[in-house]
């Protein structure tokens, strides 16, 4: 127990050396364009794919449990719509977020502190934790929102290909599914849980990766170690902030 | 000048550095050698600041390292090149950008003013045409003068090199030695090196400090070195086949 309060200390010791202001401004927004590229666009094609397929296994289900005449068809629209929106874009893609762009975070870092880079950026006088995790969490925060719009778009898409493909709900009823009820603050909530997520999973693979020491194995133990912890403290803030803005 | 006086480190239970009182002087190749494990790395770490030291006080030309805050180092640093075992170049940064990125950060500098030091500094450590190369195409002693370059890019009046010649064949690590003192020699550098090659020993080492069990045992310089009657310092110059055989 001793050691989680020690690790949560440290954790916090570590962001108030990456939450200031950026030594060259220049070279802050290079890096932060760097992020963008291998945090948030090299994800792309993961997230595309999850999204397309399981927003047409969740069609595809909804479709076959409605079995009673008094239930319309547009309801499929209408359950893979709050689905997608609610909980499997900012959560379920938070999580694979967290497993891709965690592990890539700690191992990165991780090596960088193995191999003495880290050390070589403190003896030039660079604030090495503000240079390395800052640009990180500042491009996750600012690209995974638009990463889940295109995962609710996808998601609602592959749904809609799905009851295509089936014949199980004409496409009439599936769009006036989508449309019934339509809450634009659940598009809030989802963003706002995106961002928060953002944050957990650059800023605790950031803290396991710069907290690396060893070699090797220590990274690879580094880069597991932020996976699970960044998975359950989404899970965690999920509770939370599900209660705190849907209630 | 950098100074060391009365330093003493612990890791928990383990006094790793034990009183250590040393100077090391300016223009001069300054060794530290001991056996692995007799906390030469863990003296270098203290004196560049990489470990906080217990006890005790490194001063550089007078100016006290030690009470020295964040900001106040910072300014400092820009005065300290450091030359590391594995060289530590930026992995995701080409030959050019790697030299180069000290001089981003710290000067205001134009990109020609600042391609030229490079492609001077790149020059002084003789590599040419390397610039677009990554560290990983770069061989052993390569990369190690890449990281000298580096080091050197924005003039040092501090130069730390901590094991130069490890992983490197002897013809090589010649080479590198050679260059550390030249560069020393030429910007009247204060350098310290962390060795047990005793190679370089013999051939650069103008002042060489001893350290043995986490103590300074000795100090002295090369010529010094091979005359002398301390027990353990012999047991460790010639500890190996080679050196035993020339002093027979």
């Amino acid at each position: 127990m001793l050691k989680v309060f020690e690790t949560i200390g440290n954790y916090v010791l570590l962001m108030q050396k990456v939450f200031t202001r950026p030594q060259k401004r220049q070279i802050f927004y290079n890096q932060l364009f760097v992020e963008f590229q291998s945090l948030g666009l090299e994800s792309l094609g993961i997230v595309a794919f999850i999204s397309m397929f399981m927003g047409a296994v969740v069609a595809i289900q909804t479709a076959y449990n409605i079995d009673s005449p008094l239930i319309p068809m547009s309801m499929v629209g209408f359950t893979v719509r709050q689905s997608v929106i609610l909980e499997f874009s900012p959560t379920v893609i938070g999580l694979i977020l967290a497993g891709k762009v965690g592990s890539r975070i700690a191992s990165e870092i991780g090596t960088m502190r193995v191999t003495e880079q880290i050390d070589a950026l403190e003896i030039m006088g660079v604030n090495s934790a503000n240079f390395l995790i800052f640009p990180k969490i500042i491009a996750s925060m600012l690209i995974n929102p638009l990463l889940i719009v295109i995962s609710m778009w996808l998601g609602i898409l592959g749904g809609w290909l799905a009851m295509i493909a089936t014949g199980l709900v004409s496409t009439n009823d599936y769009v006036h599914g989508l449309r019934i009820d339509f809450e634009g603050y659940t598009i809030f909530y989802a963003l706002t849980k995106t961002i928060v997520f953002a944050f957990i999973i650059s800023s605790i693979s950031g803290f396991f990766g710069y907290e690396t020491r060893g070699g090797a194995l220590e990274v690879g133990q580094a880069s597991t170690r932020a996976v699970v912890v960044s998975s359950i403290v989404i899970i965690l803030f999920n509770l939370v902030l599900t209660q705190l803005l849907l209630t | 000048m950098i100074e060391a006086q009365n330093l003493n480190k612990y890791f928990g239970e383990n006094h790793v550095l034990k009183n250590i009182d040393c100077g090391f002087e300016k223009g001069k190749t300054n060794l530290i050698i001991g056996q692995s494990g007799s906390g030469k790395t863990v003296l270098m770490k203290c004196l560049v600041g990489l470990f906080e030291v217990d006890s005790g006080v490194v001063s550089y030309d007078g100016r006290n390292f030690t009470t020295m805050n964040f900001e106040q180092r910072k300014f400092l640093r820009q005065e300290i090149g450091m030359l590391f075992q594995g060289g530590a170049l930026f992995d995701s940064l080409n030959v050019e950008e790697n030299v180069m990125f000290p001089l981003n950060m710290f000067t205001g500098k134009s990109i020609e003013e600042k391609k030229e030091r490079v492609n001077f500094v790149l020059r002084r450590v003789n590599l040419n045409n390397v610039n677009g190369l990554m560290p990983s195409e770069l061989s052993g002693g390569m990369r190690k003068r890449v990281a000298i370059a580096r080091a050197i890019a924005m003039n040092p009046s501090y130069l730390f090199c901590d094991e130069p010649n490890s992983g490197l064949d002897p013809q090589t690590s010649g080479v590198i030695d050679h260059l550390i003192r030249e560069i020393t020699q030429e910007y009247n550098i204060t350098t310290i090196v962390n060795t047990h090659d005793m190679n370089s020993v013999l051939s650069i080492g103008d002042s060489v400090a001893f350290i043995y069990k986490g103590e300074l045992w000795w100090k002295g310089d090369k010529e010094e070195i091979l005359h002398t009657e301390n027990q353990e310092l012999n047991d460790f110059v010639f500890g190996t086949e080679l050196t035993s055989r020339l002093k027979k």
